[in-house]
């Protein structure tokens, strides 16, 4: 059986880049350590963890659960979907590597010449077997290539491929290929550093025009409301569920009163421009430039950033009379975007 | 005055060239700028028992310490807000040394942040991020405003509207920062003064702003030495006596985006710190010889000299044309160049100058400096620091 799951990375040799040799060096030093020592799963292959696997992915084999009816199979008796191989073996919710784990040396390296970032790629499993209930499985793993740098969409990085074995006792019954790209973001940012403040450059060359996917919002519990409004062509406007207060951007407690029982109300989409900008360098993806972005003062008093179509830049002027549409970026996201203001007010 | 005035001072500074890609990680460019600022102190490493830095940087405190060879650390502190930490670091030394939690503690910030990471550069992940931060940075990056200069722009908008404020006046800070910049052999800009026509001429990066109006980008580090003054006063160089220091966040403060507020046109955290500035000083704008403000873009510079009192609102550009910021005006600004024409340090090299303008060394001296004015990051939460000759 095989299974192969695999998001397309594209990927073009490029020269040789600095620190590549300590990158071989350990490439070469963590392979031939080759496996790792078995590393032995919490508990047994077991029925609850069964049921709860089978029912989150929605598996209603009863050869998995029902004792009677796997008596019957050509199993014999009850087994274990061969695709829970990685569940028997995972560490749980504080896991502690091991000392001797390939993945871990390997990425430590791959950081230490900034290659910070990581991106899985590919994963393949192999299942040689069946396993039983009440079989105890271990696992090693096994750093099987390093090849890089190469130069991909997100950045130049290194392909790691590990192989990972699933063993009861001495015999293989499941193994799995899986590769991640470890790679130095392609404009030189850290997904984790903190919110940066501010530089133009005045030494700037001119900026390559790069273009990339549109940045997407961070949608949380307090914030969904607003972005399910703009897919459905709604602006909603944060309403305080007990006093009232109209709030954007919105938060989880009311300023005023305290409450935490927000709700919404849809704005009628009409406003006048308060402040705006247009944009010209440096490149912002998924967007062309010049772009106008205007900070509009809604009718119900409030103010909501987005781009203004429609007009030419320098007929822009504060006190614009705009109305909203929706622009959609991507399958989850629909941003409201402004427009002057056609109707009779 | 408060509790700190006076107690402590900077006794030493520090730093590496500025320039466009250092060649060494930003682990070496702090840990030299922190030697060199601990031998113009003639400190120790193993006397430093403090350290302060930004939340931004990445260097930890161990890591420094371990270059420089130093021991036990009593005090390590970090401050948020990207350059609106500056001057909050030297506040949060001085508060250690006036509380005894530390002796000598070394404020220090070291980045390539031109070959590096560019934080004028679009940084996707910042909106992505599942922080309260990310989820602030959604309401604009994903928008199309997504780099500094274009949300300050957004402020610089509303300014010209409401007080008829125009593209020349916020070219003629970057004109006397370019000129102060232009003796001083440390600045990138070294004898590379621009006029008017040329700031005009420069292309736009967001409207209003054209680009030289946006700081540089540079890779350098700087490090800075706060002790106690009785101890400073037996050190090499006159104590540099931080009379006042403060920090300060506006209601409804946002980081770079406060854009729903009543008012667009001030930077209530930066009149926050001024009021606390000369609360603790027991000075006014009137007692300042020198200001150095925090220029990442000019049009908070505007803003500022209006916030801390130098100027009524909306007035800045009469008290700016008329040759005040100049160094023969009544508050020279930026006499290092600032960080358009000196190096973009995250404020942190304006710190530096100040010492330099108290301790009558600096290459643009003004005479008879006797309290200077250093501010931090504008549109984000920020700091101030009143520093004195004794
Ligand atoms: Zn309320």
């Amino acid at each position: 059986m095989t299974s192969t799951a695999s998001s397309a990375t594209a990927a073009k040799d490029t020269g040789p880049a600095r620190d590549n040799e300590s990158v071989h060096a350990a490439a070469e030093r963590i392979s031939a350590a080759g496996e790792s020592r078995p590393r032995p799963g919490r508990d047994p292959v077991n029925l609850p963890m069964i049921h709860n696997w089978a029912e989150a992915l929605g598996d209603g084999n009863p050869v998995y659960t029902n004792a009677e009816y796997a008596e019957t199979s050509v199993h014999g008796g009850l087994v274990a979907p061969p695709a829970m191989a990685q569940v028997w073996t995972m560490g749980g919710l504080h896991p502690e590597p091991a000392p001797d784990d390939p993945m871990r040396a390997m990425t430590a390296a791959l950081d230490e010449a900034g290659y910070t970032s990581v991106v899985a790629t590919n994963c393949e499993q192999t299942y040689h077997r069946y396993l039983r209930h009440g079989e105890h499985v271990a696992v090693t793993t096994k750093l099987e290539e390093v090849t890089g740098p190469k130069r991909t969409g997100l950045g130049e990085g290194w392909f790691l491929t590990l192989r990972y074995t699933w063993y009861v006792d001495t015999e293989a019954v499941a193994e799995m290929m899986f590769r991640l790209l470890k790679f130095r973001p392609a404009d030189g940012d850290e997904p984790a550093r903190p919110t940066p403040e501010p530089a133009g450059d005045n030494t700037a060359d001119e900026s390559d025009p790069r273009t990339g996917s549109p940045i997407l919002p961070a949608i949380n519990r307090d914030t969904a409301y607003f972005w399910e409004g703009t897919a459905a062509g709604e602006l909603r406007i944060q309403r305080c569920g007990r006093c009232g207060l109209l709030r954007h951007p919105p938060g989880p407690m009311c300023s005023e009163c305290g409450a935490t029982k927000p709700t919404h109300l849809v704005a009628c989409g009409h406003g006048q421009v308060y402040s705006y900008v247009v944009h010209h360098r440096p490149p912002v993806p998924g967007k062309e430039l010049p772009l106008v972005i205007a900070l509009v003062e809604l009718d119900e008093g409030v103010r909501v950033l987005g781009e203004l179509h429609g007009i030419d830049p320098d007929e822009v002027h504060i006190g614009l009379d705009v109305e909203v549409f929706f622009r959609q970026v991507d399958e989850q996201v629909t941003l409201p975007c402004w427009r002057p203001r056609t109707e009779g007010k | 005055m408060s509790g700190v005035s006076g107690i402590a001072s900077i006794a030493g500074i520090g730093a590496t060239e500025f320039s466009k890609e250092s060649g060494r990680t930003e682990l070496q460019l702090a840990a030299e700028a922190t030697r060199t600022a601990l031998d113009d102190a003639g400190l120790d490493p193993s006397e430093v028992d403090g350290m302060v830095t930004f939340t931004m940087d990445t260097n930890t405190e161990t890591a420094v310490a371990r270059e420089l060879g130093m021991g036990e650390l009593s005090f390590f502190s970090r401050v948020h807000y990207g350059g609106g930490a500056a001057c909050a670091t030297v506040q949060q030394a001085a508060m250690a040394v006036t509380t005894g939690m530390a002796e000598v503690v070394v404020c220090y910030r070291a980045f390539n942040e031109r070959s590096g990471q560019r934080f004028g550069q679009v940084q996707p992940a910042v909106a992505g991020a599942a922080t309260s931060a990310g989820v602030d940075n959604s309401w604009s990056y994903p928008l199309g405003l997504g780099t500094p200069g274009a949300q300050v722009a957004m402020f610089a908008r509303r300014y010209m509207h409401t007080f008829g404020a125009t593209s020349e006046d916020f070219g003629r800070v970057a004109v006397t920062d370019r000129k102060h910049a232009a003796t001083n052999p440390n600045a990138w800009f070294y004898q590379r003064p621009i006029t008017l026509a040329e700031h005009q001429d420069s292309k736009w990066i967001t409207e209003p702003l054209h680009l030289l109006d946006c700081c540089q980008e540079s890779d350098g580090g700087v490090a800075i030495v706060v002790t106690s003054t009785e101890r400073a006063r037996d050190l090499p160089h006159p104590p540099a006596v931080v009379q006042a220091a403060a920090q300060g966040s506006g209601s409804d403060q946002f980081t770079m985006t406060s854009y729903y507020r009543d008012d667009l046109t001030g930077l209530p955290e930066m009149g926050l710190v001024g009021r606390q500035l000369w609360q603790q000083a027991g000075l006014g704008p009137q007692d300042v010889q020198v200001g150095i403000l925090y220029d990442h873009f000019t049009p908070f510079v505007l803003v500022q000299l209006e916030e801390l009192g130098f100027c009524g609102r909306g007035e800045a550009r009469d008290f700016i044309a008329d040759g005040a910021v100049e160094l023969d005006g009544r508050l020279p600004i930026n006499t290092h160049g600032g960080q358009l024409g000196e190096a973009y340090i995250h404020g942190m090299n304006g710190i530096t100058e100040g010492v330099r303008q108290v301790r009558g060394t600096a290459v643009n001296q003004v005479d008879e400096a006797h309290n200077v004015l250093v501010t931090a990051g504008t549109g984000v939460p920020t700091s101030g620091l009143v520093l004195s000759a004794e």
